[in-house]
């Protein structure tokens, strides 16, 4: 049985349904957040950087009106099983995509002292790391919206890329610092970015993990095959 | 009648291991009202010290498997019950069914006094079974009845007035009170709370989760709620079969039958 399938009060369906199609405006709009953040660093565009910052309360409206509507169910509905992990992961994936356009008003923040400093080293490398994360973000609300539990696993796989990619990115801008110390205030700069870059990924696999309890109502990482480090997604800010 | 070891498939047992040893079983019971099956195969263990909870919807069944654990079917006279069910591994219809009915109460749907004084509601079984060798014995059983019931401190200075002037609330618990003043093993619990407002409701509640420690207790309820709230075990029936049975926690927030899954969702036709 699945959440689509009809409930004997229709309203109930109602509200699934409008819970649903907020998620996917609210993902929706953490990727063009992310897509311009870095479109801002890459580009060097300041406007388009201060658009995404202004941009970042409608994405918190959205939360609150995600909060506000999974409240009502819990208190009006009372809902059981599917419905009740269907409700708590809409609260959970609002969190994590509130979390994640956050992410991409801090890159926006750094893109003015990016744009400045011309002559700074190359960021092509933050470039692919962004595109890494779009796509995975695109594809953990695929999943989400299709309740595919496959596709989810295969996101949340994804990670360890992204995690590959930001450690190379830190060794690259490390030799830079290293070889000139005018480059360190640049390189910081850039580390920061791709740090944020970086949490966006990890905020992408809590999503997949979210999807996986709401399909299989057990955890994700309890159902990994041997040899799959489970922590990768666990490390926080401070790493 | 042999006792069948493999269940019907369409049953889960979850964490059977973590089980309490079972006061009461039941075993391929099958019940009839003239021509129309009630009850088909059904095989439940009750755990001591536990609440069980039946669920279902209207005419699932659910009532008339309650009224086979203290043989109350046996006053419907179209009414057929087979198989086995026992209590402390011996069967019930090797017992009296007045010793049966001591040993496992019931508490109905709606709260049903003596039109005696509230004394003589709570004295009424002790007295038929002999209970108290004398006066202070029986005082002394009334009470004890009254404080776990959670209804001594509102009564003490009126046990001479009638029992059917007391709130609905009162007037369950009064009955609770009843059932266990005669020390039985099982409380079986018809609704009982359906004609109760919310605040009886809770109290009730809260009551069935302190008689846990002395009695096992089975609980037949419409509110599903009330069935997570307060049971340890939850057994899900439809059209006269058990369909699920397994740890409440597991029945109410991941079902392994779509039926029951159907049903605690609010998705059933």
């Amino acid at each position: 049985m699945t959440v689509e399938s009809k409930h004997i009060v229709r309203a109930y369906d109602q509200e699934l349904k409008q819970l649903n199609e907020l998620i996917g405006r609210m993902g929706g709009l953490a990727e063009v957040q992310i897509d311009n953040a870095i479109r801002a660093v890459v580009e060097r565009n300041v406007e388009l950087a201060k658009e995404v910052a202004a941009s970042d309360a409608r994405v918190d409206r959205m939360e609150a009106d995600i909060n506000s509507l999974a409240l009502r169910m819990l208190a009006l509905r009372q809902p059981m099983a599917i419905d009740l992990r269907y409700i708590l992961s809409a609260l959970r994936i609002a969190s994590d995509l509130e979390r994640i356009a956050d992410h991409a008003e801090n890159m926006c923040r750094r893109a003015k002292d990016i744009a400045e400093d011309s002559g700074g080293p190359a960021v092509t490398g933050i470039q692919r790391l962004g595109k890494l994360v779009l796509a995975m973000l695109k594809d953990v609300l695929d999943a989400s919206l299709a309740g595919d539990i496959d596709k989810a696993v295969e996101v949340w796989l994804r990670d360890n890329e992204v995690d590959e990619l930001y450690g190379s990115l830190f060794r690259e801008y490390l030799t830079y610092m290293m070889e000139n110390p005018r480059n360190i205030g640049a390189c910081t700069t850039l580390l920061f970015v791709a740090k944020n870059v970086e949490r966006i990924g990890d905020h992408i696999t809590n999503i997949a993990e979210t999807v996986y309890f709401r399909v299989k109502a057990r955890p994700l990482k309890d159902s990994l095959p041997d040899g799959v480090d489970s922590d990768d997604a666990e490390e926080d800010d401070n790493r | 009648m042999a006792i069948t070891q493999s269940a019907p498939s369409s049953i889960h047992a979850h964490r059977t291991s973590r089980r309490a040893q079972a006061k009461m079983s039941a075993r391929d019971v099958n019940v009839f009202y003239g021509d129309k099956q009630a009850l088909f195969d059904v095989a439940l263990d009750i755990p001591a010290h536990h609440v069980t909870a039946l669920i279902g919807p209207s005419g699932c069944g659910k009532s008339t498997f309650l009224r086979c654990l203290n043989r109350m079917n046996d006053v419907v006279e179209i009414a057929r019950v087979s198989g086995d069910i026992t209590i402390d591994g011996g069967d019930i219809y090797a017992l009296d069914v007045v010793e049966l009915r001591a040993r496992v109460g019931m508490v109905f749907q709606k709260p049903n006094p003596f039109p005696k004084s509230i004394f003589d509601n709570v004295a009424y079984g002790p007295r038929i079974h002999g209970l108290a060798q004398n006066r202070d014995e029986l005082d002394e059983m009334v009470f004890t009845s009254l404080e776990k019931a959670g209804l001594l401190d509102e009564v003490r200075d009126r046990l001479t007035e009638p029992g059917t002037g007391l709130s609905g609330g009162q007037q369950q618990r009064l009955c609770i009170a009843r059932a266990i003043a005669v020390n039985p093993e099982v409380i079986l619990m018809d609704e009982p709370c359906s004609a109760l407002d919310p605040i009886a409701t809770a109290r009730i509640e809260e009551l069935i989760d302190e008689l846990r420690e002395h009695y096992t207790i089975v609980i037949v309820t419409h509110s599903m709620q009330q069935a997570a709230r307060v049971s340890q075990r939850t057994a899900f029936l439809h059209l006269g079969e058990l369909v699920e049975v397994g740890d409440t926690q597991d029945i109410f927030t991941n079902p392994r039958d779509e039926r029951t899954q159907g049903y605690i969702t609010g998705r059933f036709g």
